[in-house]
């Protein structure tokens, strides 16, 4: 059982998580064309890597996103930060 | 030459200390260029390598195996074979790999005992029962041996099971396939290993591939811990680590990786005929020839590459086992371990052109990637040697999902496979 | 003459005697004893069969690591099988058996296999029984394998409890240096917890019998047990550290006696000291599986710990120094010992089940004993659970913990630290956190691994039967990697999980390659570290608190009025009211259309969307356009998943401008939650948009049918029901307490939603059925329901919806082509798939009157030879309100069929039936208004 970093109610049991996405995917407008291929892309396309990564969960409890980074061989946590924060990051 | 094996040879090297025997396969060191190179020695590489030479005469072939062969998902799985899918595309798909099983241990000169025990899903309710139905009719229709059970077609033929009323989920049916069963994995490594080696097949072992060589746009060779080798195709089939060989090469797959455990308990007298799985419960289990009950579940929920169990879903699984067969709650458990597997979104393999060309795949097996051991190789080998797409491998080309013609048997059934 | 009890030493009692049977013979034992112990001492030497030639057995180790001794053991009608003799402590009554052995393990009727056995060698079933078929071979050879057999009884009251504990340090490993750390740890003012698995902590502090810090082994573990006491530190006996997981959980088992459930802690510790010890090898010799061939270091247990002396004249074969405190000891508990060297020659086990002696080169030792030490090797499975590396040492001869997972620390025997004070001196050190002193060890050993081409049967698997030869025939056919030996010769697979085998498995391929012992490596180290029970896992999760139902506020009236209550979708609902579900059913429908039924719509899903931006989210969210509903107003649509594939249908109603109420299937509740606050705060702004499930805060009850109004009427709801169009919503009172009122039909005739606080809903109900009695009112259940769903052509997502449908597939094709706003799935419709020409499509089906109902799940087909499906039957009723049966179906362009005749296959039986509407009655809604 992993103990999970939720940045609202800190190491809780895996259990009360659910894993979402990878984050930096961003809905295409779909008010323009959209080819078969991008829009593909977007739906299925992942990094899915070996070692360090970047995920989208949910606290399932508080129902929070946030963004966590950990290994995904070791299972080492190496952080989490709310969805919010990490919205700004990726704006910057 | 390999020795036959045969009773008669068994007799005869018992007379002399079984000296006469040969290796399996050979451990030849790479040559600098092949006409086809295949990455992953397990069961689908193998088997790739296995066919290539046999039904397509192309025998100047390199298998890279990073470790030993069988030593990812062929040497983890719980060893299921069956044929017992919804669509036509599933149905014949794995009903060829279910034939090749049948006449593999002739074909390969190797006992890989496939015993075709049975194989059912059970129902715990009238609206599952339906749907069984529903799966039941249309494997019917697509030539596949499958019948619906009553609970007591059930108890005959798995009376451990808990039929009592006030079970959780009481036991209502079965969707049942008797030529589905069980077969010793790792004989099937080794006895694809030892029919390729014989046509002549380089099978190296301890040689990871480091990058894939891309030239105009083509593959023409891989960076290895030995060195450079060259060929004019390669094939992939490195179930778990899909995408990072995607990511040397430059494509883009849609898989996760997720960890897939498995169970074995101590070995017991025989106690149970056929392979049964409770999706309600989320747990299936058989008993090996060795006595041990082989015991497995659905993925892990947390994506990951580290090949190693957890307590969560231990504690799913087994209690679930407890559940289905009280009686074996004071049994032992002797071992757990886990494997990764690509996870795909519809839960249907990959088999084809990879984006980059002279590059083919054959992955996205998820948790069912053992069954389909022969007829992975047997595609994988079709269009190595070909280029072209066999007629059966066609609807599982990655383009499905450009198209959106997913293969969803998991939404089909409400059944994870 | 073999093993006896000596008058005194160990840790036994002997003023009490329990009586036990084993192989049907009567025995006698003493509290603290094992069975194995208890049989070594009534001078029984051969307790088991091997798994494959029957040959006979005796112990070899004193605890875990015997592969030998397996029973069955029944107490008091309790059987457990395949107990380790070893480690089952002995219990007054109990009944045990060898496994695998009969009638039993001193005469086995198998016995002869053994003289089959140079075609019985690693992986002969692999070449051979191919012809004619595996099939017809693999019943018999299923019968001959196998350990013990389980009975079909469930032990009363073998239930696990499982517990979550966490503490600073724990100490895997009671012996001289756990103790150590631990007392060092609590005295530090550390949480500590120190396991270990014998019901006596000392570890092999009784092997040698020699002081402890100047102190009297049992004396010095007391004294340390109190002082780690009396410092706040805790101490669990007879529990077994058997994984360490992720992030520092470590799984304990703690035994609770024969025939009870081990109890199952999850223990979080910030750090994990393993001081688990180390382990006897076996020296590789001809013949070296004989009863009577015993580890050395077992023998020194079985002396310090119960007291028994396994033989009288006993040669010992030790090729290092952890010999000479055993040996005193045996000498001083009256053992003739003779001392040989190992390497001098050529070894041999004399004759059979009655040792006699052992040949060393030229020369024969008379003696009953063997005992044998191959050298030490630590027990580093945790080590290796957590993913800590190994390193060998070659002045050791053995492999040793090397770099560290996190957390995790090593001391003692298990650390390569044979010599007592080192190893104490280490384990506080590390206890603390701090780095020791390195000290030279005295620790000497000769190495000694097996030969290959020795002549005779050199055992290195005994339960599993791998021998030398094995080892060498794998390495003829290339299974060299050390898995392949493994899963080639099944060495290191028996019960014990290779703890005796893996050693020499792997010495033996590196001395018949050539190579260096770490280059070939050892296998992967897998919990657990000894076999638990799977009820461990299983505890209270059990029964109906496997995932548990949800339950309805009414269920003690619907109960009260007959219901039948069944699951549906994880809630138990009311299926019909009655004893008879056919006539029930029957009477309900009717009922709901000629007069009026109530029916339980609580668990209905009712997830509320409010703020700024929730009417554009919404808009969003839904497949129809729903920025246009009005306040008040309800809308019917679907929610798709961004491929287009529908993941819910339902109501929507607009209780405000921004203020949603979104209504979704009962057992779609979590899901579409889920999506919603996905999409909430992955996309947009969450400070403007807020999503809360009330579903379990409301209990709903639906009037439906002609009567419906006037019951809703007599309830006083304040509602006026003239002024009250279908499709809208109004919020009225019920008993003073806020109820709103929604009119949408599930039926097909005027229907009343009234939701109201769930607290109230007793209330209500009463008031209902006797506002109803008079109009003929019944409870529906949800059988009827879906019966009078169906007549209408309703669908129910998830039955008359696969996982292929699109809402353009049931009818609703506006908004694909006409919604201008983005919406979830909106560019998935227009997928080559979605545009397909041959997609199934909802419709009805017709049959004749008096035809049966077909069967659900039924297909339908091509004609012709090679019949193909082209769709299946999703819902399938006798309908009694038409008096004829009914159906849905998704069918290949099945909306321009209408009025083609199709052909139906069920289980090889065929029907068939004509393409018709979905809807069956009331095509035109008449029945809403009436």
């Amino acid at each position: 059982m992993q103990l999970f970093p939720c940045p609202f109610c800190g190491l809780r049991n895996e259990r009360e998580f659910h894993y979402m996405a990878e984050p930096g995917k961003f809905r295409p407008d779909t008010s323009s064309q959209i080819s078969a291929e991008d829009w593909a892309a977007y739906l299925y396309d992942t990094r899915n890597e070996k070692g360090r990564v970047r995920e989208i969960w949910m606290h399932q409890t508080c129902r929070e996103l946030f963004v966590m980074e950990r290994d995904s061989v070791t299972m080492n946590v190496l952080g989490s930060t709310s969805l919010r924060a990490s919205a700004g990051e990726a704006a910057e | 030459m390999n020795k036959t094996y045969s009773a008669l040879n068994l007799f005869r090297e018992g007379l002399r200390g079984q000296r006469g025997w040969t290796p399996a396969w050979r451990s030849p060191k790479p040559k600098p260029k092949y006409d086809v190179i295949i990455i992953g020695g397990g069961g689908h590489g193998l088997a790739t390598a296995y066919y290539l030479a046999k039904n397509h005469g192309v025998k100047n072939v390199a298998l890279l195996e990073k470790g030993w062969i069988g030593g990812g998902n062929s040497g983890r799985n719980t060893t299921v074979v069956r044929s017992d899918y919804y669509y036509p595309e599933s149905a014949a798909l794995y009903d060829l790999s279910v034939r090749l099983y049948e006449g593999l241990s002739r074909d390969l000169n190797y006992n890989i005992m496939f015993s075709q025990r049975g194989m059912m899903v059970l129902t715990h309710s009238e609206a599952e029962m339906e749907m069984a139905a529903r799966q039941v009719n249309a494997m019917q229709i697509n030539g596949i041996d499958s019948q619906l059970l009553e609970t007591e077609g059930v108890r005959k033929l798995a009376p451990i099971l808990n039929f009592g009323r006030e079970a959780r989920y009481p036991i209502h049916g079965a969707m049942y396939q008797p030529r589905g069963g069980t077969a010793r994995h790792d004989a099937v490594v080794w006895g694809f290993a030892r029919g390729a080696d014989s046509f002549g097949v380089d099978i190296i072992q301890n040689c990871e591939v480091t990058d894939v060589i891309v030239e105009a746009g083509r593959a023409t060779g891989v960076a290895t811990t030995r060195g450079e080798i060259r060929a004019n195709r390669i094939g992939a089939a490195v179930a778990g680590h899909s995408s990072v060989l995607a990511q040397m090469a430059g494509y883009k797959l849609p898989i996760h990786s997720y960890a897939l455990q498995a169970f074995v308990s101590e070995p017991l007298k025989p106690v149970m005929d056929t392979v049964a799985f409770s999706p309600a419960y989320g747990t299936y289990f058989s008993q090996s020839d060795k006595g041990g009950l082989v015991i497995g579940g659905g993925l892990d929920r947390i994506p990951s590459y580290g090949q190693r169990g957890n307590l969560p879903v231990h504690e799913t699984v087994l209690g679930g086992l407890c559940e289905m067969v009280p009686m074996l709650s004071k049994v032992k458990l002797l071992r757990h371990w886990g494997g990764i597997v690509d996870v795909t979104p519809d839960s249907s393999p990959i088999i084809g052109p990879s984006g980059v060309d002279g590059l083919y795949l054959d992955c996205g097996w998820g948790t069912g990637g053992f069954k389909a051991i022969p007829a992975g190789g047997y595609m994988l080998a079709h269009i190595l040697a070909t280029g072209e797409h066999h007629e059966l491998s066609r609807p599982f080309d990655l383009s499905r999902f450009t198209k959106g013609r997913l293969i969803d048997e998991g939404a089909a059934s409400g059944i994870s496979h | 003459m073999s093993g006896t009890r000596i008058s005194k030493g160990g840790l036994i009692d002997r003023s009490t005697l329990l009586r036990f049977r084993f192989d049907g013979r009567d025995f006698t034992g003493h509290p603290g004893d094992t069975l194995a112990s208890a049989l070594l001492a009534s001078g029984v030497r051969v307790m088991g069969r091997s798994f494959k030639y029957h040959r006979p057995r005796g112990v070899w180790g004193a605890w875990f690591d015997d592969p030998n001794a397996v029973f069955n053991v029944t107490l008091k009608g309790d059987e457990l099988p395949n107990c380790p003799a070893t480690t089952t402590p002995l219990v007054d009554g109990m009944e045990a058996r060898a496994v695998n052995a009969w009638p039993n393990a001193e005469s086995d009727i198998k016995g002869g296999l053994d003289l089959f056995h140079r075609w019985l060698g690693a992986g002969f079933y692999y070449k051979t029984f191919m012809w004619p078929d595996w099939h017809l071979f693999e019943p018999s050879i299923r019968k001959m394998a196998g350990l013990g057999a389980v009975d079909g009884k469930v032990i009363e009251g073998y239930v696990a409890d499982q517990l979550h504990d966490h503490c600073d340090l724990l100490v895997a490993g009671g012996g001289a240096a756990g103790l150590a750390a631990a007392r060092a740890a609590a005295e530090a003012g550390q949480a500590v917890v120190l396991v270990d698995d014998h019901a006596t902590l000392g570890g092999g502090l009784y092997q040698g019998d020699e002081p402890v810090e100047g102190e009297e082994p049992r004396q010095w573990v007391a004294t340390q047990e109190a002082a780690i006491r009396a410092a706040g530190g805790r101490i669990l006996s007879s529990t077994t550290v058997y994984g360490i997981y992720d992030h520092g959980l470590a799984a304990l088992a703690e035994d609770r006696g024969f025939a009870r459930a081990p109890r199952l802690w999850r223990m979080r510790a910030r750090r994990i000291l393993m001081a688990t010890g180390a382990m006897d090898r076996p020296i590789t010799f001809a013949d070296n599986d004989r009863p009577g061939v015993m580890s050395l270091q077992g023998a020194a247990e079985f002396l310090g710990r119960y007291g028994v002396l396994v033989g009288r004249k006993i040669a010992v074969l030790s090729n290092n120094s952890q010999s000479t405190p055993i040996v005193a000891h045996l000498r001083a508990a009256g053992a003739e010992v003779i001392e040989a060297d190992p390497d001098e020659g050529t070894l041999r086990a004399l004759d059979g089940k009655r040792l006699s002696g052992v040949q060393i080169g030229g020369r024969k030792i008379d003696c009953d004993t063997i005992l044998a030490s191959g050298g030490l090797t630590p027990t580093v499975h945790l080590w290796r659970h957590a993913g800590g590396k190994l390193d060998w040492s070659a002045e050791k001869a053995a492999f040793v913990p090397g770099a560290a997972p996190q957390g995790m620390v090593a001391a003692g025997a298990a650390n390569g630290t044979f010599d007592l004070d080192p190893a104490l001196a280490e384990a506080r050190a590390a206890a603390l956190g701090n780095a020791p002193e390195t000290v030279a060890t005295g620790y000497r050993i000769k190495p000694l691994w097996p030969q290959p081409g020795a002549k005779g049967r050199q055992w290195i698997d005994f339960q599993h039967d791998v021998t030398l030869k094995d080892v060498e025939l794998a390495a003829r056919e290339n299974y060299v990697s050390v898995e392949h030996l493994k899963r080639y010769t099944t060495l290191g697979m028996a019960a014990d999980q290779g703890k005796t085998s893996n050693m020499a498995g792997l010495a033996a391929m590196a001395a018949i390659q050539g190579r260096p012992i770490p280059e070939v490596g050892t296998t992967t180290f897998r919990p657990p570290f000894v076999p638990v029970p799977m009820e461990l896992y299983h505890g209270t999760r059990r029964g109906q608190l496997v995932n548990p139902l949800k339950r309805l506020e009414l269920e003690a009236q619907h109960r009260q009025a007959g219901g039948a209550m069944c699951e549906y979708g994880g809630w138990l609902r009311p299926g019909w009211y009655g004893p008879d579900q056919e006539t029930a059913i029957r009477a309900e429908v009717l009922a709901a259309r000629q007069a009026a039924g109530v029916f339980d719509g609580s668990p209905l899903g009712k997830i509320e969307v409010m703020g700024p931006d929730a009417a554009a989210f919404v808009n969003f969210i839904y497949y129809n356009t729903i920025s246009t509903l009005r306040p008040g107003h309800i809308r019917y649509g679907f929610m798709l998943r961004e491929n287009g594939l529908i993941l819910d249908d339902g109501v929507v109603a607009r209780l405000g401008p921004d203020r949603f109420l979104i209504s979704c299937s009962s057992s779609h509740v979590a899901s579409v939650e889920l999506m919603l606050e996905s999409w909430r705060q992955d996309g947009n702004d969450p400070d403007r948009i807020f999503v809360h499930d009330t579903t379990p805060h409301w209990a709903t009850l639906t009037l439906t049918g002609p009567k419906a109004q006037q019951i809703v009427a007599a309830l006083d709801t304040g509602v006026d029901l003239d002024d009250f169009p279908h499709m809208t919503l109004r919020e009225g009172q019920f008993d003073g307490a806020p109820l709103r009122i929604a009119r949408v039909s599930f039926t097909g005739d005027a229907s009343y939603e009234l939701s109201l606080r769930a607290g109230k809903a007793g209330a209500l109900w009463q008031a209902i059925m006797a506002a109803g009695a008079p109009h003929d009112l019944r409870p529906v259940g949800v059988e009827a329901l879906s019966v009078l769903r169906a007549e209408k052509g309703f669908i129910m997502v998830g039955k008359d919806t696969d996982g292929e449908t699109m809402p353009h597939d049931l009818g609703f094709g506006v908004p694909r082509q006409k919604k201008k706003a983005a919406f979830v799935g909106d560019r998935a419709l227009h997928s080559d798939t979605a545009n397909a020409p041959d997609r199934r499509q909802l419709v009805g089906l017709t049959l004749p009157e008096g035809a049966l109902p077909l069967a659900t799940g039924a297909h339908i087909v091509t004609t012709g030879p090679k019949p193909r499906s082209i769709g299946f039957v999703t819902s399938s009723y006798f309908s009694p309100t038409l008096n004829r049966p009914i159906a849905l179906a998704l069918l290949e362009h099945g909306s321009e069929r209408m009025g083609e005749r199709v052909t139906l296959r069920h289980m090889g039986q065929t029907a068939t039936a004509t393409v018709s509407a979905p809807c069956a009655l009331d095509p035109e809604g008449e029945r809403l208004n009436a």
